[in-house]
């Protein structure tokens, strides 16, 4: 059984006990723990079930590799799945508990699968849920549903705060372990802003448990002294717990710092840091490989330098009696380690023939058996290890001997970290002395300017040894182009590299030797898919889901392209990798969303008003990012009700209209009036000052995109009034007409729709209460409709329009928005005695369609010329050009059969339910009844006291009294005539009083 | 006038720094050829101060002149002041291809003080605010929204944005500014 030992533990301190739960058992451990070492300590062995398979799985590794050892941490609105219990620090109180097994983890039912794993081969899921189609929906995907997936998914609202933070660097070091910190120290002399990020909560990565020394003292002592260097030095920042997780385009480098992971609370429980680097040095260091031999998944086999981790870090035993397993020297560290520690090693199992040098010498010294050329024939147990049997690597498997022990340790070799390298295209070499891929120094990602921005540096860039890796920083950050040399030190012996344990094994033993032990990829399900003809490894990866677990084949990836390399009997490098794409570990969503949560989730843009219409009940609907008042409904109205007296009393006594939102774009200068000719489809330079002139506005490719009134304000100034949701794109718009094309034309925009609030007094009353107001004169005569005038109302710099969007008597008046809620305030209190009401959106809208005025977004999708909507009155055939002119003039846009707008009059008063199409003859090649028009717009008018409508038909103001037909839900039928779009005072007598 | 107020009317949040609506603040925007030599007397006549250099905010007693773009200039003035200046300024100009208009009311004014102010902006705005210049103006964005700052003290930087958005990023100053969530 795993144990805490006695003594030791690098990182633990045993004056602070920490308590915690895992499936409900409440367990001990020390600050400084990881949730894996404690569990560990406490003999858990098993912590998790696979994915397809539900094999038992225990911890492999010591860091973020790890494939297995993931849980649910937390309860409720703080539960989080699969979170890495490797490299989550234990904290009091912590709720653990294993995923993937059901009803418990000790006895899982799905574990079936385990025994059916015959005949759930690579590519299981494409041969066999295909047929019959019918089947994926109602059999196939609600049983995988049950079976498959890691972890649960949160029920109830995240209860932790996120938030991002921007940071700059000339370089940025990715790994806080003897090379990031030696090469960040070189670097920093120069003064440039240097950040040292560091994914683990403390310094020096492998080095202090690897020993050595460094400038004549331990590693240790070397890391802390450095550290506290690198703190002092006032451009340097460091950060712990931040995991780089991924570089983009332009040295944008992501990194996720686990501010209160540990430690849940008030504030951030993660920070995501968006960073621009000069250039990265990644010190990202190596991953330590698994080896493939049967029953390597058994809980109880371990990474070499996990256990060697466990051990001195946290004064973890893996077991009584552990086996190590290796093809090179590193796991004779191990084995010291664990012999130091007063722990048995049996045997060192070595895959070479001959095994020779310092540290092999060190292991004999200490009288542990290393077997020469021998591997693991298979790992006997079943939820732990009870023992392995030894059998010649050279040969097929027939058992030589039987060691009884509690762990394996193996090593396969190491493979440098080089996912911040790839990330942007850096490319690698098949080293094949040391057996790994790793950066091509000559072949970096390159910056903006061309040129390498990023630096492997140490074990990242397969320096393995302590030597070479200090020899590797300081060097690069010296000189950072050309070759670089690569050495073997001296007193290791070359690894060999094994892809199978042994060489010859049979079908039975391949099918229990694991590549990806989180999604149950195995040798033989490599070999299958080379065998069916798939030669990419990107589409072998994809078939066999080899490496596409949540630690994307950290550990799984070079063993599976090798094995798929010997199965297509070409070199590895021929075979190449897969794209190692961000992020390198998961980040949260809540981290991805930073801040923008809640009130805070989008900008919600509030006119100067708005509080007075929260204050009185308004119901609002949004528009653009404006929240807009749709009604404002009285006690016991619906909201039905509301909009119905409101337009009731607009249309007889006088109604306020909120219309702030109104884009309002100011354009001036010399080229001024040439400028509008062109982006409306009128003229506007022969607008007498003044004066409002409606206008349109289209794309180059015709299609309406925007209207609203157009007022020149002075000889060489114009008002524009656009849409509300139209305002900003507008402006975006003669901008980029302006600067891209038209850069010699003399004209300025500015956008003043914030600067003013507006309201629209509307109605028989509306001059009424404007003349209460007093100040200047609004009468019929000085200000007719469609005029303009400047002056003070009530006391308020005022700008007055004469505009009606409704057909009543209307002004749109625009005072300073810091203003506006006084002048809006003081147009109820002067319209008391007219019964003055607010109005919204929707009482707008049916106003607007008793008059048959268009709405951008409702008679326009994109596709909607101003043609279709007979607006021919508001189109120049004079002017030689205007933006959208020549693709209106195309023939499919000129052609009579286009689908043009009409009034509709259903013949019962019944309202035509919105969107709803007009059927024609016949059906279309796919079986559709044909159609031949639909509804734009459609509302029950209170003042006419029936359902109207406008609509889109095809030849429709030919076909005027004409009956179509809309079905609708329910088999219902909807006639309608068509009729003209005005339905009311068609000759505008009311507006122009 | 008497009844205008800014959209916020001061609110105000204390955390690890201090954020604050600043208020009504005069604000008039200013395009122009900025190499024309009769643009820059003009300027000069209601602020006191030379044209700025790109991304440069000059002040001269109660009136700053900011750099906005290549044709762009901001006077930041006393709120009452602004109509009158904004209509003296385009008289001086009226032989000029140039545009000034009285922004004051579409914008929201906020001050982040405190020795650590730069940290909320730093969770806010993707500007390097380690090179920010004290006379510097920086356009940037406050996270989902256009925004400019500049160092306003020795501790203390004045946020401009646009006023319909004013709770929107109090809000996010607020919040980027909590007590324990220092960088």
């Amino acid at each position: 059984m795993s144990t805490r030992l006695s003594t030791g533990g690098r990182l633990i301190d045993r004056a602070r006990r920490l308590s915690f739960t895992f499936n409900g058992r409440t367990l001990t451990g020390y600050a400084g723990d990881t949730l894996a070492s404690a569990l560990l300590a406490q003999d858990q062995m098993l912590v998790g079930r696979s994915f397809k398979y539900h094999r038992p799985r225990g911890i492999v590794a010591s860091g973020h590799e790890e494939p297995n050892a993931l849980l649910g941490l937390g309860t409720g609105a703080r539960f989080e799945p699969n979170q890495r219990a490797t490299v989550t620090d234990l904290f009091d109180g912590a709720e653990t508990a294993s995923q993937n097994h059901w009803p418990s983890l000790n006895f899982d039912i799905g574990a079936v699968n385990n025994r059916l794993s015959k005949f759930l081969p690579a590519g299981f899921y494409y041969k066999m849920f295909m047929h019959p189609r019918s089947f994926w929906k109602h059999v196939y995907e609600p049983f995988i549903r049950r079976s498959a997936g890691l972890g649960k998914v949160p029920q109830v609202k995240d209860a932790d705060r996120y938030e991002q933070a921007y940071a700059h660097a000339e370089t940025v070091v990715v790994g806080g372990g003897v090379a990031g910190l030696t090469a960040a120290l070189a670097v920093a002399k120069d003064g440039h802003r240097v950040i040292v990020l560091e994914q683990n909560g403390h310094w020096g990565g492998r080095a202090p448990v690897d020993g050595g020394m460094i400038d004549d003292a331990p590693t240790s002592n070397w890391v802390n002294a450095t550290v506290e260097a690198l703190g002092k030095m006032p451009n340097v920042t460091l950060r712990l717990r931040t995991q780089a997780t991924g570089l983009y385009d332009h040295g944008y480098l992501l990194a996720a710092e686990r501010v209160a992971d540990h430690a849940p609370g008030d504030g951030p429980r993660q920070r995501l840091w968006r960073i621009r680097a000069g250039r990265v040095i990644a010190a990202t260091g190596a991953i330590e490989r698994p080896l493939s031999f049967a029953g390597n998944d058994i809980p109880g086999v371990m990474l070499a330098s996990a256990v060697r981790d466990y051990v001195v870090n946290w004064a973890v035993s893996p077991g009584d009696r552990t086996v190590i397993v290796t093809n090179n020297d590193d796991a004779y560290r191990t084995a010291l380690a664990l012999a130091d520690a007063g722990l048995i090693v049996p045997a060192v199992v070595d895959a070479r023939p001959s095994v020779k040098g310092a540290l092999a010498d060190a292991v004999r010294a200490k009288g542990i058996r290393i077997l020469e050329g021998r591997g693991i024939a298979r790992v006997k147990g079943g939820k732990r290890v009870t023992g392995v049997v030894i059998c010649a690597q050279a040969g097929e498997g027939a058992p030589l001997e039987e060691i009884p022990c509690e762990a394996v340790a193996m090593s396969g070799g190491w493979s440098p970290v080089v996912h911040l390298w790839s990330h942007c295209g850096g490319k690698l070499i098949w080293d094949e002395a040391r057996a790994m891929f790793r950066p091509d120094a000559a072949r970096p990602p390159t910056g903006a300017d061309g040129q390498g921005n990023v630096l492997a540096v140490g074990s990242a860039n397969g320096m393995l040894g302590l030597d070479e890796v200090l020899a590797d920083a300081r060097m690069h950050t010296i000189s950072t182009q050309g070759a670089r040399e690569v050495h073997v030190p001296e007193d290791e012996g070359p690894i060999l590299p094994v892809w199978m344990m042994p060489q010859g094994a049979p079908y039975a033993k391949r099918s229990k030797m694991w590549l990806d032990f989180q999604n149950d990829v195995k040798v033989s399900d490599v070999q299958l898919a080379a065998q069916e003809g798939y030669e990419s490894v990107e589409h072998t990866k994809r078939y066999t889901t080899l490496g596409m677990a949540t630690d994307q084949g950290k550990l799984s990836n070079i063993n599976g392209l090798a094995i798929l390399s010997d199965a297509l009997g070409q070199p590895i490098p021929a075979t190449g990798t897969t794209t190692f794409r961000p992020p390198y570990t998961p980040l949260t969503m809540g981290a991805i969303g930073g801040e923008a949560r809640d009130a805070i989730f989008q900008p919600l843009r509030r006119t100067p008003i708005h509080a007075w219409h929260e204050a009185h009940g308004a119901d609002f609907e949004p528009v653009g990012l404006w929240r807009r008042p749709y009604t404002f409904p009285r006690a016991g109205e619906t909201k039905e009700q509301a909009v119905h007296r409101e337009v009731r009393n607009t249309r007889q006594n006088v109604g306020l209209l909120d219309a702030s939102t109104l884009g309002k774009l100011v354009v001036k200068g010399p080229d001024a009036g040439r400028f509008l000719d062109m982006l409306y489809t009128g003229v506007m330079s022969t607008l007498p000052v003044g004066k409002c002139r409606y206008g349109l506005m289209c794309s180059e490719n015709g299609f309406l995109s925007d209207d609203g009134v157009v007022v020149r304000l002075a000889d060489d100034t114009w008002l524009c009034h656009t849409t509300s949701g139209g305002a900003d794109r507008i402006h975006a718009w003669m901008e980029d007409w302006l600067q891209c094309e038209w850069w010699d034309w003399r004209v300025y925009v500015a956008n003043l729709t914030e600067q003013f609030a507006q309201v629209a007094v509307v109605g028989p009353d509306a001059r009424k209460l404007l003349e209460k107001l007093g100040g200047m004169d609004v009468s019929a005569e000085t200000l007719p409709f469609m005029t303009y005038a400047e002056g003070t109302l009530g006391g308020f710099r005022a700008r007055v329009f004469r505009i009606s969007f409704s057909g009543e008597l209307s002004y749109e008046i625009a005072v300073p928005a810091s203003e506006g809620l006084a002048f809006w305030e003081a147009l109820h209190a002067a319209g008391e005695e007219f019964g003055v009401m607010p109005y919204g959106t929707e009482a707008l809208h049916i106003m607007r369609a008793e008059k048959g005025f268009i709405m951008i977004g409702d008679e326009t999708d994109g596709t909607v010329i101003p043609q279709d909507l007979n607006l021919a009155w508001a189109i120049s055939k004079k002017k030689p050009d205007y933006l959208g002119k020549r693709a209106q003039e195309r023939s499919h846009m000129a052609s009579p059969d286009r689908w043009k707008l009409v009034g509709l009059e259903t013949l019962d008063g019944s309202v035509i339910p919105d969107g709803a199409y007009a059927v024609a003859e016949g059906v279309n090649p796919n079986g559709q009844r044909n159609v031949q028009g639909r509804v734009t717009s459609t509302y029950f008018s209170p003042t006419l006291e029936k359902g109207i409508a406008m609509g889109l038909v095809h030849r429709g103001p030919d076909r005027m009294g004409e009956v179509i037909v809309f079905p609708t839900t329910g088999g219902r039928e909807v006639q309608a005539r068509i009729t003209d779009q005005v339905f009311y005072d068609k000759d505008g007598a009311k507006q122009n009083v | 006038m008497s009844e205008a107020i800014s959209a916020l009317q001061g609110a105000s949040h204390g955390g690890f720094a201090a954020v604050a609506e600043a208020g009504l603040c005069g604000m008039i925007s200013v395009r122009g050829d900025l190499s024309s030599r009769s643009l820059a007397a003009a300027v000069r006549d209601v602020t006191g101060t030379d044209l700025p250099g790109p991304r440069r905010i000059l002040h001269k007693s109660d009136r700053s002149l900011a750099w906005m773009s290549p044709d762009e200039l901001l006077i930041l003035l006393p709120y009452a002041d602004a109509p009158a200046v904004a209509s003296a300024l385009a008289d001086g100009l009226a032989g000029e291809h140039a545009l000034v208009t009285d922004v004051s009311d579409a914008r929201a004014v906020f001050t982040i003080s405190g020795p650590e102010a730069d940290h909320v902006l730093r969770k806010l705005s993707p500007a390097d605010i380690d090179v920010l210049a004290p006379d510097e103006i920086r356009r940037t964005r406050i996270a989902q929204v256009a925004g400019a700052f500049w160092r306003s003290g020795e501790e203390e930087f004045t946020v401009v944005t646009f006023r319909s958005v004013a709770q929107y990023v109090f809000d996010l100053l607020a919040t980027a500014s909590e007590v324990g969530t220092e960088l």
